[in-house]
């Protein structure tokens, strides 16, 4: 009913000087129609910038800052030391550099083995699982148990499995296949690495799998049907049609795991408390360990800030080069 | 178990890949399935059971753990802290998603792209960047004017919702443009405003994916560890650190942990196996477009 109202007398303005019109009527409109969307905006901005974008900028300007325990309570009066906290953090020769060019080197070797192993679970179940077949709505939803499971809780549950004496690993391995001649230590010494990298693996590859499982929806039917007519069988199909229509989504999704293993704190943490050893010493765990063992929150900051840099560098130099592989690859 | 005899595509599958996919989806449900079937079995395990040599079969099934759990620590507290702490920033988290989705799903404005590209990407920025100057801030802002932001439920909520938000965003951003324009823009013309035509048509039409969010938004608030072990104190403790009450004690009771472990994450995984088809597509929409 309305709506032929309103019409009416646009109708009849329309007709006597078309161009004008339409913009005149609707002006105070538009002007209010401007301001919405930041008003809109406006408390999702203040949010982000209250807790994200104020604590990076105190973060940079911390880093500059000999900001030891006694500064804790009103940091602005701690002095300035200018580059100081940085040429600790990087002095490779003593202890607070070494430790952590030891703990970035450990969470690179451990980014790209979790990412790796991630993806070939993920995709692999994503590959077999294309086609329907009966069961395949309750496996999918059973593959998404360890996302769904709050962090904590998962991890509580393999450091159980982990332990030593009573652990269910050790267990399987010692008793039961005979491996080793006493039970293996996983949550101190070396074999932390392994133990990390399993449980990383398990939460991490539901993600991979959902990612590149709804990839895989976009393929046309048709190529497969074309390529079965050529006389290609199944694994070939995979291997030239499957494998490669996944590069589209692989390149965010590669990222976000890139980002989210590097930057993991939850799972080191829970799995070994507030002593990490040497092998597992996630360079999040270890600010946060640092920063809090000495209230040197200059020289967290400090460290940070670098791993910040890193984390851009690293993700600038990957978009480029991804975005430009894919643009040559289009034009070929 | 996968059993095929007849697969669906045009060309028949050989026997090879149906092995292969037997065996290895056989292998990976066993290895999703391993921490499961030990927090549910470890937990209906009487101490002895669980103190020795670990054992496949229990011995016997007891349901003590479900009464002690909440005595050796106080695990009702946590419970409450957490769901106050989680519900309260869901719900503000939703409602300052659904504005900003809105925007930027009905609205050309200058700075769009800037704002959905700087949002996601605080999202890439690690935790502990923050965690440090977010604790002087709220122990300074307490200080200087007397909110009690550090180790109060309200520092967490306003931590947490934060934490979800960029994420909440982009996913109503692709629920809300999968609402055909020409419902709000109807509305418009029928006289409700903007925000009129925002609550009774997009939203409504929505909900199936706002709940989703709302399910996303919770788990993150409920999962999180590091700002929760920071900017705690005993009276706010949430699940997250008070879980570890039960193993960093001298004596640990892990049926006891094991039972806490199932009971906190019951709520969780059943929401999200319940709205998994929204998630899912929620989720994997912004890697796959």
């Amino acid at each position: 009913m309305t709506t032929t109202a309103i019409e009416k007398p646009h109708g009849r303005t329309g007709q006597r000087h078309t161009p004008g019109a339409a913009p005149r009527r609707r002006r105070p409109g538009r002007l209010r129609a401007r301001g919405l969307p930041y008003l809109l905006l406006l408390p999702a901005l203040l949010l982000e910038l209250l807790v994200h974008l104020l604590p990076m900028l105190i973060g940079i300007v911390m880093s500059f800052k000999e900001l030891t325990q006694f500064f804790i309570r009103d940091w602005t009066a701690a002095p300035w030391t200018g580059l100081g906290n940085y040429a600790v953090s990087v002095d490779f020769d003593a202890p607070v550099g070494e430790a952590l060019l030891k703990s970035f080197l450990t969470t690179c070797l451990f980014t790209v083995c979790s990412v790796g192993l991630c993806w070939l679970l993920g995709a692999s179940a994503a590959v077999f699982m294309q086609e329907t077949f009966r069961g395949r709505g309750f496996l999918r939803a059973l593959f998404l148990v360890p996302y769904a499971l709050p962090v904590y809780a998962a991890v509580i549950t393999w450091a159980f499995m982990f332990q030593r004496d009573n652990g269910l690993v050790n267990h399987v391995l010692h008793d039961q296949l005979g491996i080793g001649d006493s039970p293996a230590f996983w949550l101190i010494g070396d074999n932390a690495f392994v133990t990390l990298l399993v449980v990383s693996v398990w939460k991490g590859w539901p993600f991979a799998f959902l990612v590149l499982m709804a990839g895989l929806q976009n393929v046309p039917r048709e190529i497969y049907e074309a390529a079965a007519l050529d006389g290609a069988g199944m694994w070939k199909q995979i291997r030239h049609i499957t494998l490669p229509s996944l590069q589209p989504v692989n390149q965010v999704l590669v990222l976000m795991l890139f980002l989210w293993t590097f930057n993991d704190f939850n799972t080191p943490f829970v799995l070994f408390g507030k002593a990490a050893p040497e092998a597992a010493d996630l360079i999040s765990l270890h600010i946060y360990q640092s920063s809090f063992q000495t209230w040197n929150f200059g020289t967290g900051s400090a460290m940070s800030v670098l791993l910040l840099l890193f984390l851009l560098v690293v993700t600038g130099a990957y978009l480029l080069l991804t975005t430009r592989g894919r643009r040559t690859g289009d034009a070929s | 178990m996968p059993r095929d005899h007849r697969p669906r595509s045009p060309m028949a599958a050989p026997r090879s890949f149906l092995w292969s996919r037997r065996i290895f989806l056989t292998l990976l449900t066993g290895f999703v399935l391993l921490p499961v079937y030990v927090m549910v079995s470890s937990s209906l395990k009487p101490l002895a059971d669980v103190s020795g040599k670990f054992q496949w079969i229990p011995s016997g099934l007891t349901l003590r753990p479900y009464v002690d759990i909440w005595r050796t620590v106080p695990l009702a507290d946590y419970f409450v802290n957490s769901l106050v702490v989680a519900g309260t920033a869901t719900a503000c988290s939703l409602v300052v998603a659904v504005f900003a989705a809105y925007a930027v799903s009905r609205h050309a404005f200058r700075g769009k792209r800037v704002f959905t590209v700087t949002v996601l990407s605080t999202q890439m920025f690690p935790g502990i960047l923050f965690l440090l100057p977010l604790f002087l801030l709220y122990v300074n802002i307490g200080n200087a004017t007397g909110i009690a932001l550090f180790g109060s439920r309200g520092g967490l909520i306003l931590t947490y919702l934060t934490f979800s938000l960029p994420f909440s965003i982009w996913m109503l951003i692709g629920y809300f443009d999968a609402v055909p324009r020409d419902l709000d823009e109807a509305a418009e013309v029928d006289g409700c405003g903007p925000l009129g035509a925002l609550f009774r048509v997009v939203v409504p039409a929505a909900i199936p994916g706002i709940v989703a969010v709302g399910v996303y938004a919770f788990m993150t608030a409920w999962g999180e560890v590091l700002f929760a072990s920071v900017m705690t104190t005993d009276t706010t403790r949430t699940l997250a650190v008070g879980l570890q009450g039960y193993a960093t004690q001298n004596d640990v009771y892990w049926n006891q942990v094991m039972a806490a472990s199932l009971v906190v994450s019951v709520p969780v995984v059943a929401g999200f196996l319940l709205l998994q088809r929204y998630l899912v597509t929620g989720l994997t929409a912004g890697a796959v477009k």
